[in-house]
């Protein structure tokens, strides 16, 4: 038998036990979700119903991140003990908080401690970027090193004011870098904003769950989620990918330096 | 011809020391150079030459001593530091030009950000420098897309384009092909011809001979030798200076 029978063979057989007809024993019900059926399609809504909430948290925790990640990289370029010091703590402490446990303490910690209270929407989002930004930082952290000593210099030399130096010279280029890792962490924060799940946000996950309460099809409708997040993230990575493209055009013709 | 010795001094370093933890570089340096004049420095690797020029305009810091540079004083202070950076050029052995931005942005960037020149005039000034490098042809090319020479050439043009009153050159030829460096020498003659200040790290003894007024040798965080060119390339008293030249002149 050859590797291609072979591999055949292994897919019929996957396939047989992803059907979960090898003894027949589940009876199917992908009426639930079907768009044929009224109901089915009113649940099809109801599931869809989530995917605001999920692409606004994911949206808006990255951007939130990005910014805290990068003023807890800008240490790293400088010489100031005190500052290393500072962007290290925030960095080991964010990065060693498991997401769940931020999201819980978050959302129950805050308000008492800081005495505001504040919405699901609100401590996801806070939650998903501050353990996000310790590893946006340490990407940030890299990109700002990889830039070479003489681009500094140069823009020192010109009397450039730390802001525009950080502004035309060393972000441009650190940014470019960094880009496919910083893809990867938005990627990864859309499929973990599925744990605010948890305190009630009614993203897609969510949303599921209560179908499953009332439905009791979980695993259609788990199924339908799986989908639901292929989609999304296949989306997402394409788009990230358009925009490395669309930022590597001049670095094709970067100095050989 | 101006006496030398009546104009005004651009640069002047008194007992300059430095150290790398617990490694010396500089060793009691004092060197003056007066406005207009070229001042060519020599002397074998690691010898401090390039940490030398870089001190003066604190791309390192000194650890003891005095670097007055257009009469303001070298100290921690910020304020200074920006004002003497844009009065200073400088252009490195590698370059440094900003691979992400065209030729013509390259040299617009510091006018318009420092200088706070507005687009239009930053533009035509550096066309006007690019033209004198040779390459305004090349204005919306990007760096990566350059020579060599033709990349050196853009730096000069750049650190030109703040007007410095000094120019600084850390070997700019010695990561140049062979058949580039031409290119480069000739354009800092013709600068040096101009009248500009400069203060220039090399080991190109033929331009050296063509444009220094002074000759610096160094060795071992030390001047070893200073002195006006033509004595220093016919009659140079320290047996260090001699045996340095013997050999980079031989072949």
């Amino acid at each position: 038998m050859n590797s291609q029978q072979n591999r055949r063979l292994a897919a019929l057989a996957a396939l047989l036990l992803l059907a979960g007809c090898g003894d027949g024993a589940y009876s199917w019900g992908w009426y639930i979700i079907s768009p044929f059926d009224a109901r089915g399609l009113n649940n099809i809504q109801f599931l869809l119903s989530g995917v605001g909430f999920t692409i606004a948290v994911a949206l808006s925790a990255i951007s939130l991140s990005v910014v805290l990640g990068l003023i807890f990289a800008l240490p790293s370029l400088s010489s100031n003990r005190y500052l290393h010091l500072a962007s290290r703590v925030y960095i080991e402490l964010f990065r060693s908080v498991p997401m769940l446990v931020m999201i819980l303490w978050v959302y129950y910690g805050v308000p008492v401690v800081l005495g505001v209270q504040i919405g699901v929407f609100a401590a996801g989002v806070m939650a998903l970027a501050l353990c996000d930004s310790a590893f946006e930082a340490e990407i940030f952290r890299a990109g700002l090193q990889s830039i070479e000593q003489g681009q500094r210099e140069a823009a020192d030399a010109l009397g450039l004011s730390y802001l525009d130096k950080l502004r035309y010279i060393i972000l441009p280029q650190a940014i470019r870098r960094v880009l496919p890792p910083l893809g990867n962490q938005f990627v990864y924060m859309l499929k973990t904003s599925s744990l605010l799940s948890v305190i009630g946000l009614t993203e897609l996950t969510r949303r599921a769950n209560e179908l499953v309460v009332t439905e009791y099809r979980p695993l259609e409708i788990y199924s339908f989620l799986v989908l639901e997040y292929l989609a999304l993230i296949l989306v997402a990575s394409w788009m990230v990918r358009r925009l490395e493209r669309r930022m590597a055009v001049s670095d094709r013709v970067k100095a050989r330096l | 011809m101006q006496q030398a010795g009546d104009r005004p001094v651009m640069i002047g370093l008194r007992s300059v020391e430095k150290w790398y933890d617990g490694y010396q570089a500089l060793k009691g340096i004092d060197l003056t150079v007066r406005l207009g004049e070229r001042v060519i420095i020599c002397g074998p690797s690691g010898s401090g030459k390039s940490t030398l020029i870089r001190c003066i305009n604190r791309l390192e810091e000194h650890s003891k001593g005095e670097i007055l540079v257009d009469g303001i004083a070298l100290d921690g202070d910020t304020k200074n530091l920006a004002a003497i950076r844009s009065e200073v050029g400088m252009v490195f052995q590698q370059f440094n030009l900003f691979p992400h931005m065209t030729v013509l942005d390259n040299l617009t960037l510091a006018t318009m950000r420092v200088r706070r020149m507005a687009r239009a005039q930053a533009r035509e000034l550096a066309m006007q420098l690019l033209t004198r490098v040779r390459i305004p042809e090349q204005a919306m090319k990007y760096p990566g897309q350059l020579s060599g020479g033709q990349q050196q050439r853009v730096a000069i043009a750049r650190a030109l384009c703040m007007r410095p009153k000094i120019l600084l050159f850390d070997e700019p030829t010695s990561a140049l092909d062979p058949e580039m460096i031409n290119e480069v020498l000739e354009v800092m003659v013709e600068l040096a011809q101009d009248g500009m200040t400069m203060v220039c790290v090399t080991h190109e003894m033929g331009f050296a001979r063509r444009v220094a007024d002074t000759m610096v040798f160094m060795d071992q965080g030390q001047i070893v030798e200073k002195a006006p060119a033509a004595e220093f390339f016919a009659n140079p008293k320290e047996e260090r200076t001699r045996l340095f030249l013997n050999q980079i002149l031989t072949h």
